[in-house]
């Protein structure tokens, strides 16, 4: 399958943090580059490019994370009608409204409602619907029946189709940070037609969105010279100021801050300059939110940057990138890991 | 069974200072388990060893309750006070306290509004008549809890600190229990829980377990006008899907409900919308350990009164025996 | 004088190079080896190879800062915090920006153009801006990047009874009593561990523990006082003047009750006033320590420091000598100890 027909794939399949093993078999049936595929005890997938030639090698480790927020049954009430929390972060306005797959003993159609417009009382529409006051109807009568399909601590999905905007642009679920693992696709493409002396790890970490702990876990194990954490960023729309926002369509961001290694940082931007791979500075005072946080500090420390992929309206059904910017990365990355050599990763610990 | 709740809730053990609580726990399992030891943290490991060929599972329950520290002590002997753990406002107000020194005091707040108090505007009376007087029973620095004794009330027990000693006393009735096990099981009492699942990292990054599970107590849904939560009092173990530390690996959470089943142990699903467990740390130990929680249903946590039925606690004990001798390959 | 030099240096979390190259200059010949790692924590190793419990001191190279985020058409500069600053002690300072140290000023609108109503309401972090006075954004640019860090520019003076001033005192203090214990005639394997990021997280405290492998470690830091009008006594959190404080708990760690008795009791029997912190908000480098593999006892001995993160801060210099007077007497005990097995 074309990457960006795995891109759709994956956006289109449910993997709700904690929940990912689904999408583990797309992954490994779609990286004809990796040497090596693995899963880790949380479900980490860990795809393996080895670098040519003998001898210690550098050791990259790309992380972009599968897992996408979703919604958890909590009750089922006596009218059949579900209850539900989060998993993640979701703005509770956005739920109203929305089509959902409920993941039961079987996959269950639902739509998140509300009480109707009209009986509600003046002045209420003026107010967001409280997360306890929306419930999930997936077209059941009774708490008997719902129950044969449906427990407490079932996982329910967003349902969107992959939306084709103008161009390359496009609009679907999860794309953070499904769109983060594409660019790691793309990188191990490019990295097929250049030689590479480093070993290089692409991780579709589990967990990203409810604290980094797929990359706490897997970055442990491989133990990594450089990490370079793949997500999505704010991509520049109305009514964002133009300092908190990376524009669509010109690269990834590139991250300042205290999370991004100064070497790392330099030899990146040097070979976005060298290869003509339009990219955007990105400057971040806060270090989390982001695999980068949890990679840096495993064991004695870990020389990390941060990738973000332009993307608006994060976190609803509706992201949106320009899928350029995806492949855009992954060039990035992998002219990165080209010029890569032993000399270079040893001077990652002087300062 | 009641015997030891009782005596381990009425225990002093503010997260950091578990020393009486593990004194005590080691004196109730050291006959019963190959191996009892401390670590630097003060968690207290008993171990029963299993056959070559099991795994390694670690249980884990912590020692330490929720807290308070004198944090000044005024001219007229009055005390101010920091919280340890997460100390609710509205459960101190007409409460006593009980410091590590053993000096006992009344909680009241300052005139105003009960919407606006903060923890600042709260102080204790441990009726001393001035500062030396005060000086003379308790020190700046001192910890101490809640001062209230246990009751039993029947099938349900009243006491604080159920959380959670009433996983210790879980995890004592199922060593004592359990004979010959197939897998080598950790029984750690963890500490410093209430402050940020400490204990337990570091008991899990020394112990590197195939499988860990938390036995600490969830909140309940079935009291008036109760927060949304489909787990009561009665209806059995809860087997804990998802909390904000930890989502139970799927494979654990199966097997639990598998082997309830399969040894008709009464279950219900748990998913707590906040709070954390000791198994959000072990999930997280090195290369990531598989991890779930068995909870104990209990009304009011972090009061004076957590309440629990007894007849929960006896199906936890069930269930934690149950994992003992089960084959962990799958996992 | 070095803590005047510490204070004045420049270092934001991830960028503490300035700070790093100082305290590696003043320590190499007073240890066996000194080395870096992928964050930029500074680890200084003395007798590695001694009998005895592994001793760490930890002391943070970072302080807050402002990092540019941003250059408007007019040539200012946009910036937000890295670690806590409060907004309000912002307006109308001057500030240095970047390695070059290009100097600048952070403007609002005049007192005279605000109606009574605007002023009473605290200027936000969006509202402020640097002017370096450059013309336009290209001549900005050409000085200043982004992701640079801009700092106040307060200099070190030693004033009142007793008192120093000085920026970044949290936690160039720790730093500079860190220096001097290191320079002390010690046996036992001592590591001490200049860390990077604290105030983004205790970011390079775990780290440099995982490479140190401490039995015992020693936070040295500096800490919030509030020992001033308007605060009730009994939220003071410490009280300048009234010696080094030991924490007993805060909100990233509960420090070894046996060690803090320790202590407590070397104060005592040594005539060195302490007090107790008094506050169970903020955190430090003990936190991670403490939790690194199987566990680390951990203490934190503190200066008490008015106004932290904000652009001047004032300690006593009695508290700072009472500290060192005490982190040295506990290491002479552990000496002590050791050399009587």
């Amino acid at each position: 399958m074309e990457i960006k027909q795995v891109f759709r794939t994956l956006s289109e399949s449910s993997g709700v943090s904690g929940y990912e093993h689904d999408l583990a078999s797309t992954l490994q049936e779609n990286c004809p580059w990796a040497d090596e595929i693995k899963t880790d005890k949380l479900g980490n997938v860990i795809m393996l490019k080895k670098g040519q030639g003998t001898g210690p090698k550098p050791k990259v480790m790309l992380a972009g994370h599968m897992d996408e927020i979703g919604l958890i049954i909590t009750k089922i009430e006596k009218e059949g009608f579900l209850r539900f929390g989060t998993i993640g972060g979701f703005d509770q306005r956005v739920l109203l409204a929305q089509e959902v797959v409920v993941h039961g003993k079987e996959r269950l159609t639902g739509i998140i409602g509300a009480k109707p417009p009209h009986i509600q009382a003046p002045g209420e529409q003026g107010q967001a619907v409280k997360m306890d006051d929306l419930f999930i109807d997936i077209g059941f009568d009774s708490q008997e029946q719902a129950a044969k399909y449906v427990r407490v601590g079932d996982i329910a999905t967003m349902k969107r189709d992959v939306l084709d905007l103008q161009g390359s642009i496009m609009a679907g679920k999860s794309f953070d940070d499904r769109a983060g693992v594409a660019a790691i696709f793309e990188c191990f493409k490019v990295l097929e037609q250049v030689s590479h002396k480093a070993d290089v790890y692409g991780v579709a970490t589990v967990q990203e969105e409810v604290g980094l702990r797929g990359a706490i876990t897997s970055t442990y194990g491989i133990v990594p010279d450089i990490g370079i954490a793949i997500d999505v960023g704010f991509g520049d729309s109305p009514g964002l100021p133009e300092s908190d926002t990376i524009k669509l369509s010109q690269g990834p961001g590139v991250a300042i801050g205290p999370h991004v290694h100064p070497k790392v940082h330099a030899r990146m931007v040097e070979t976005a300059k060298e290869w003509n791979i339009s990219y955007s500075s990105d400057p971040s005072p806060s270090p989390g939110g982001t695999d980068a946080y949890a990679i840096q500090v495993a064991r004695a420390g870990v020389a990390t940057i941060l990738l973000s992929i332009p993307l608006r309206y994060m976190h609803t059904p509706i992201e949106t990138i320009d899928y350029e910017d995806v492949k855009r990365t992954g060039r990035l990355m992998a002219m990165f890991i080209a010029g890569l050599d032993n000399e270079f990763v040893e001077g990652l610990t002087c300062f | 069974m009641k015997t030891v709740i009782k005596q381990l809730t009425e225990a002093f053990g503010p997260s950091g200072y578990e020393t009486e609580v593990t004194a005590l726990i080691q004196s109730m399992v050291k006959e019963h388990v190959d191996e009892v030891k401390t670590d630097v943290l003060g968690n207290l490991i008993a171990v029963k060893k299993g056959s070559p060929d099991g795994r390694k599972i670690m249980f884990a329950a912590h020692t330490d309750e929720i807290g308070l520290v004198i944090t000044h002590i005024d001219d007229k002997g009055f005390l101010r006070f920091g919280t340890v753990g997460g100390v609710g406002i509205s459960t101190l107000v007409g409460n006593r306290v009980r410091f590590a020194g053993g000096a006992v005091g009344a909680i009241y707040q300052e005139k105003g509004s009960w919407k606006e108090l903060t923890i600042d505007k709260l102080y204790i009376d441990i009726g001393a008549e001035n500062k030396e007087d005060a000086q003379k029973k308790v020190k700046l620095g001192e910890f101490g809890i809640f001062h209230r004794e246990f009751e039993d009330l029947g099938v349900r027990l009243i006491a604080k600190s159920m959380d959670d000693r009433v996983g210790c006393a879980v995890l004592i009735e199922a060593l004592k229990k359990i004979d010959a096990p197939k897998n080598t099981l950790y029984f750690v009492f963890t500490s410093q829980e209430e402050v940020g699942l400490r204990g337990a990292r570091t008991a899990a990054y020394g112990i590197e377990p195939d499988l860990g599970i938390a036995l600490d107590v969830t909140l309940t849904g079935d009291m008036p006008e109760a927060r949304r939560m489909d787990v009561s009092l009665g209806r059995g173990a809860a087997i804990k899907v998802k909390d904000s530390s930890l989502i139970a690996h799927p494979k654990v959470k199966d097997l639990l409900v598998d082997l309830a089943e399969e040894k008709q142990i009464p279950y219900q699903m748990e998913v707590l919308d906040a709070g954390g467990t000791d198994a959000g740390a072990i999930h997280l130990t090195k290369t990531g350990v598989p991890s779930g929680a068995i909870s104990i249903p209990t009304r009011y946590v972090h009061t004076p009164s957590e309440m629990v039925d007894i007849r929960d606690v006896e199906a936890c004990v069930d269930l934690v025996v149950a994992l003992a001798d089960k084959d962990l390959t799958s996992i | 004088m070095l803590l005047a030099r510490l204070t004045e240096a420049n270092g934001a979390p991830g960028q503490e190079g300035e700070v790093r190259d100082l305290i590696r200059a003043e320590i190499e010949p007073y240890v066996q080896e000194v080395k870096t790692d992928a964050l930029g924590n500074l680890i200084a190793l003395k007798n590695p190879d001694a009998p005895g419990p592994r001793v760490m001191l930890a002391a943070h190279m970072d302080e807050v800062a402002l990092m540019i985020v941003g250059i408007e058409g007019n040539g200012f500069l946009k910036f937000r915090p890295i670690g806590g600053v409060d907004p309000r002690v912002l307006v109308a300072k001057s500030v240095v920006v970047g390695s070059k140290k290009i100097p600048g000023v952070i403007g609002s609108k005049p007192i005279h153009l605000q109606k009574p109503p605007e002023r009473e309401r605290a200027f936000t972090m969006q509202e402020l801006l640097i002017d370096i006075g450059a013309k336009n954004k290209e001549e900005a640019e050409r000085l200043v990047k982004l992701g640079e860090c801009a700092y106040f520019t307060t200099k070190y003076e030693e004033f009142g009874h007793g008192k120093v001033k000085a920026k970044a005192l949290d936690d160039r203090v720790g730093c500079d009593l860190a220096i001097r214990l290191l320079k002390e005639d010690i046996a036992l394997p001592l590591i001490v561990a200049f860390t990077v990021q604290e105030e983004v997280g205790l970011r390079g405290a775990g780290v440099a523990t995982y490479q140190a492998k401490p039995d015992i470690a020693l936070v040295l830091e500096g800490t919030t006082a509030s020992d001033v009008p308007g605060t009730d006594e009994h939220k003071h959190a410490t009280t300048v003047g009234s010696g080094p404080c030991i924490t007993v708990i805060d909100r990233a760690s509960i420090p070894h009750p046996p060690l803090v008795q320790e202590l407590f009791a070397i104060a005592e029997e040594e005539g060195i006033k302490v007090q107790v912190r008094r506050n169970t908000a903020g955190g430090t480098d003990a936190g991670q320590i403490q939790l690194a593999e199987e566990g680390v006892k951990v203490a934190t001995i503190a200066v008490p420091c008015r106004y932290i993160h904000s652009p001047v801060s004032v300690m006593s210099k009695d508290d700072y000598e009472g500290a060192f007077k005490l982190a040295k007497s506990y290491l002479n005990r552990l000496q002590e100890r050791e050399a009587s097995r």
